[in-house]
């Protein structure tokens, strides 16, 4: 691993060091810091003063019905979005790995929506599903189904999970293409003369194969859906009708900036994190050491 | 012995491009139709090609409050080039302090950048607020990019590839005299071209997709990115310059997906590499 011939020298290498250390303490050690820190202590409504109070905010926290509202509702929304672009992302990578032609076309068409921000994706639903100006939603509307995400706490999450499900699908599409792609075809091969139907081929041979994407896939799905998909959400909903589509991120968004909740809102970053490290943590424990961004 | 054609596999992948590609059809056509019969109810798939001036109109004035779209794209384009660039820079100096250099501290260096992949803005966004407050980096277009081009991923990346680099190349650099930092530019630089080139599409994608960082730091109309501007406008119910907004929608698409479709070889393979 270390390499045998290097370079003399200390103050070069801290040098070429500083700029990424100096952003990475004042951006991201010294804010997680003093997320823990303000998670510990109250502050008076003047912001004056304050008192140390130990684990009082996570206390309130776990105890408030709204917070474990948002927590269970998180965890579903990211099921739905990991489940709906995943499975839609493998059954198109299945179709294009095969040999047919006009591949490379195919393959393109699909990709490019990796380009498309989240916010933007909901942008793109809002014309297609708006219940006033939007082509489906005004057809579903003409046609018997009330449908209106504003005002509908369910349609709001339908809504909201495929946009954000919409965008990641090419994403997921990339990665499964690729592991598919790297199956050598004489296993393939092998299975399809021992008499192994398609379908049943690729549930004994080819998605056992894919198990390392898959769950690699998993990991960084959850963690998109659980934090990039603020503006998805935001542009769409707010978190409303009500609170029905307010995600954990969405909910600190709301708590800290909007109604200044200092306390409450630090002790929510802490448990993001903590939430984070965790999930890192299995996706290590597992899988060795990723790179992507 | 041609098989007869793959229906089945034509029909799910032409499926599969319908899925992204209407919405986007329906947007660019919407864009060309009039705003009041879009209010009514009456978006259609067929556009109006003879009414394409709207993006004259959306490019050069203010509609409906925002900035005139040259502008937001321009701060969109700056963020999304400054994130790049500056992520990129930093990433491979970091990188190739770790991999080619032996100092004190370098392990824990390296790690103390390395914990940071478990930390997405998302999960700080409060105290990283103060800490720009502190800064006076609020409301500056220094603040939007500066905070998010730390990047442990990268640097992760860059010491994997440095890492590849054999030995003999270094020994032969050493012994024609070259010094680490022409050696960083002759040899490392030229060598890791393809993966710069791929996470440069990451990297530009991810900053012009910023909605969040943006909407906290930069609260000011004159630094608005187009996304946004976009989202301001959907979020006016009322009086909504339907046209306007749909063709703002087209031209924030465009720039990110060019840059991916263009450069589509470099970076499917820079995105799948570091999964090995």
């Amino acid at each position: 691993m270390d390499r045998r011939t290097v370079f003399n020298g200390r103050l070069l290498p801290v040098m070429l060091l500083l700029p990424q250390l100096l952003l990475t303490f004042f951006f991201f050690y010294w804010p997680a810091g003093e997320a823990v820190w303000s998670s510990l202590i109250t502050q008076d409504a003047f912001g004056q003063g304050w008192v140390f109070v130990g684990v009082d905010n996570f206390v309130d926290l776990f105890t408030d019905p709204l917070y474990l509202d948002s927590i269970v509702r998180t965890v579903l929304f990211c099921v739905a979005v990991s489940v709906l672009s995943m499975g839609i992302a493998l059954g198109l990578a299945v179709f294009a790995d095969r040999s047919i032609s006009g591949r490379g076309v195919y393959r393109t068409l699909l990709i490019w929506p990796y380009a498309i921000a989240p916010a933007m994706s909901a942008v793109l639903f809002l014309f297609v599903l708006n219940p006033r100006v939007g082509l489906l939603g005004r057809w579903l509307n003409h046609h018997g189904v009330a449908w209106d995400y504003t005002l509908n706490g369910a349609q709001a999450m339908l809504m909201v999970v495929s946009a954000s499900a919409w965008k990641q699908v090419s994403y997921n599409f990339i990665f499964f293409l690729a592991g598919l792609q790297s199956i050598p075809r004489a296993v393939t091969e092998a299975a399809r003369m021992d008499g192994a139907k398609g379908w049943h081929r690729f549930l004994t041979i080819t998605f056992p194969l894919l198990a390392p994407t898959t769950f690699f896939l998993v990991v960084v799905n959850v963690v998109y859906a659980a934090f990039d998909t603020f503006g998805a959400i935001y542009a769409l909903t707010q978190g409303g009708p009500g609170k029905d589509t307010e995600t954990l991120v969405i909910k600190v968004f709301r708590d800290g900036v909007i109604n200044q909740d200092i306390g409450s809102s630090s002790a929510q970053s802490v448990v993001l994190m903590a939430g984070v490290i965790a999930i890192t943590a299995v996706q290590f424990r597992f899988m060795g050491r990723r790179t992507v961004s | 012995m041609r098989e007869r054609p793959d229906f089945l596999a034509h029909g799910v992948l032409i499926l599969g491009v319908l899925l992204f590609a209407l919405p986007v059809w329906l947007v660019f056509a919407g864009s060309t139709q009039d705003s009041d019969a879009i209010t009514r109810g009456e978006l259609s798939l067929v556009p109006h090609l003879s009414n394409l001036s709207v993006y004259a109109r959306v490019l050069t004035t203010r509609t409906m409050g925002t900035e005139p779209v040259w502008h937001m794209l321009l701060i969109s384009f700056g963020m999304a080039l400054a994130v790049a660039f500056g992520k990129i820079v930093i990433s491979i100096l970091s990188a190739y302090a770790v991999v080619f250099f032996r100092f004190p501290f370098r392990q824990v260096a390296f790690w103390l950048i390395f914990v940071t992949l478990m930390l997405p803005v998302e999960v700080r966004i409060i105290p990283t607020y103060a800490v720009m407050a502190d800064f006076g980096l609020i409301n500056t277009f220094t603040g939007l990019w500066v905070p998010l081009i730390a990047s442990a991923t990268a640097t992760l990346l860059f010491r994997q590839v440095f890492t590849a680099i054999p030995d003999e190349l270094v020994e032969a650099a050493r012994i024609d005299g070259a010094g680490p930092l022409r050696f960083l530019w002759d040899i490392v630089l030229p060598v890791s071209g393809a993966n710069i080139a791929a996470l440069f599409v990451i990297l530009f994608v991810l900053g012009w997709n910023q909605y969040l960082w943006p909407l906290l730091v930069a609260t000011n109309q004159g630094l608005d990115t187009i996304v946004i501007g976009i989202v301001k406008m959907i979020g006016q119910e009322t009086q909504t310059d339907w046209s306007a907004v749909m063709a703002t929608t087209v031209l924030a698409l465009l720039p990110p997906v060019l840059v991916v479709v263009l450069m589509q070889r470099w970076f499917v393979a820079g995105l799948t590499e570091g999964e090995k």
